[in-house]
């Protein structure tokens, strides 16, 4: 069985270490606060200017001046810092978030990845995509191992422009658990009950197999 | 010293078609939603706006947008504006998108009279096409200008007649930055004290980057995605 959005999320919930600093992108990443193990402590960093990001409002509670960088509104923890964009991009560029999770249109088995523009037809911009792959030392990209069309997201080459080169290390998808190695893709998990035959069959690139390669544990 | 100013089509007098302009704000949080209005009642056009986004339909950089009176923008997201996307598509508008983190840092370098600078951001991908590049300890960087603009325009929570400001929350995100960067820099305020009334401690732009404040009034302060707990 595939994971859903939820599953995803779990599963790089597991990645978090207790005092890790760490960037949510805007979709499944988000979803990856509502796992934080309870024995563990993270921060979460929004980059319009906020470390401490607590849960959404209570109805009624919503404040127009607190926002996350996908301009919903939060609220904080206690412990909370705001401060302005230039400040924000320097924990990022200075190497001081421990972790970034982000979405993504395709990924390379040399960790390149675009995630930000379609030609044609989507021209929104890339935010802080560019600023947070090229900076960050631990890149988690959570994504469907396929896109709608079935075609494979995980491939040799990008077709749609770069947000950043060689920077993923690790892909969790609805099917897999994959590293980026010096030697391309390597399998270190699978969704429950899903094949080793099916994720490579799924994934437009050589995959590295060692082994029996375990059930994720959710 | 007193930088006081009646109004936002005061603190707009003197600005002329074609220049460029900075305008803080992430998203509808933090603009300076006065001037924007009273630059969507003039009759300036052809202006180059400098925002990291370009607000929605009917608010915020929209009003500008629906009445053409911009040129270009220099942003780094701006998915929320369908009528943004029209006239991009259309070439009616030119576009300069930038990453976010070397946006802020180029409008704080800009400000702090810092000429260029290198980052990792966007090194192999289509935003370092032309761009100078060199290795720093075995990694890639594109060498990136510091921005300066004819009029910067910030909104702040808190501020002094002397133009010392203080944002509240993620209000601030480019406004603190920006308030450096602008050749003459408008800061509109929603509570505007006598000097001496903030805690110097508490300031974050101090009031020699200010040239012109007023007191804001009638802040919409719209939420462009109210998202509350399940």
């Amino acid at each position: 069985m595939s994971l859903d959005k939820n599953g995803i999320a779990k599963r790089i919930a597991q990645e978090l270490k207790d005092g890790y600093y760490v960037n949510l992108g805007i979709g499944i990443p988000t979803l990856v606060a509502n796992f934080v193990p309870e024995n563990i402590e993270v921060v979460l960093q929004s980059e319009n200017g906020l470390l401490g990001l607590g849960p959404f409002p209570e109805r009624g509670k919503a404040d127009p001046d607190l926002i996350n960088a996908g301009k919903q509104t939060v609220t904080t923890i206690p412990g909370s810092s705001f401060f302005d964009s230039s400040l924000s991009f320097a924990m990022i560029r200075g190497g001081h978030v421990d972790l970034t999770v982000l979405g993504a249109f395709e990924v390379t088995d040399k960790g390149d990845i675009s995630s930000w523009k379609i030609p044609g037809k989507l021209v929104k911009g890339m935010g802080g995509a560019m600023d947070l792959v090229a900076a960050a030392k631990n890149i988690i990209v959570a994504t469907t191992h396929t896109d709608r069309d079935g075609n494979p997201k995980l491939k040799t080459s990008c077709s749609l422009p770069l947000t950043g080169i060689r920077c993923v290390t690790k892909i969790v998808t609805d099917l897999a658990v994959i590293e980026v190695t010096d030697k391309g893709f390597k399998l270190l998990e699978r969704a429950p009950g899903v094949s080793v035959e099916e994720i490579l069959a799924k994934t437009g690139a050589p995959v590295i197999v060692e082994g029996d390669i375990p059930e994720m544990n959710l | 010293m007193n930088k006081v100013v009646k109004n936002a089509s005061e603190a707009i007098n003197g600005m002329q078609n074609g220049q460029t302009i900075m305008l803080g704000g992430f998203g509808l949080c933090g603009i300076p939603e006065n001037t924007i209005n009273a630059l969507a009642a003039s009759d300036l056009t052809g202006l180059i706006c400098i925002s990291n986004n370009a607000g929605v339909d009917d608010f915020g950089l929209g009003l500008l947008l629906r009445k053409h009176q911009i040129k270009k923008m220099i942003s780094s997201y701006v998915g929320e504006n369908q009528e943004f996307e029209r006239q991009l598509l259309a070439g009616e508008l030119e576009v300069d998108l930038i990453p976010q983190g070397t946006l802020a840092e180029r409008i704080r370098a800009g400000g702090a009279g810092i000429p260029a600078f290198y980052v990792p951001a966007g090194y192999g991908t289509e935003v370092g096409e032309g761009k100078e590049s060199r290795s720093f300890n075995g990694k890639m960087h594109l060498l990136e200008f510091g921005l300066t603009a004819d009029f910067a325009v910030v909104k702040a929570w808190k501020g002094d007649t002397m133009g010392n400001l203080i944002y509240r929350e993620t209000a601030n995100n480019f406004n603190q930055a920006m308030a450096m960067a602008g050749k003459i820099t408008i800061a509109e305020v929603e509570n505007l004290v006598p000097a001496g009334e903030l805690n110097p401690n508490e300031i974050h732009t101090p009031g020699i980057f200010v040239q012109r404040i007023f007191q804001g009034i009638n802040y919409e302060k719209r939420i462009e995605f109210e998202t509350v707990r399940g």
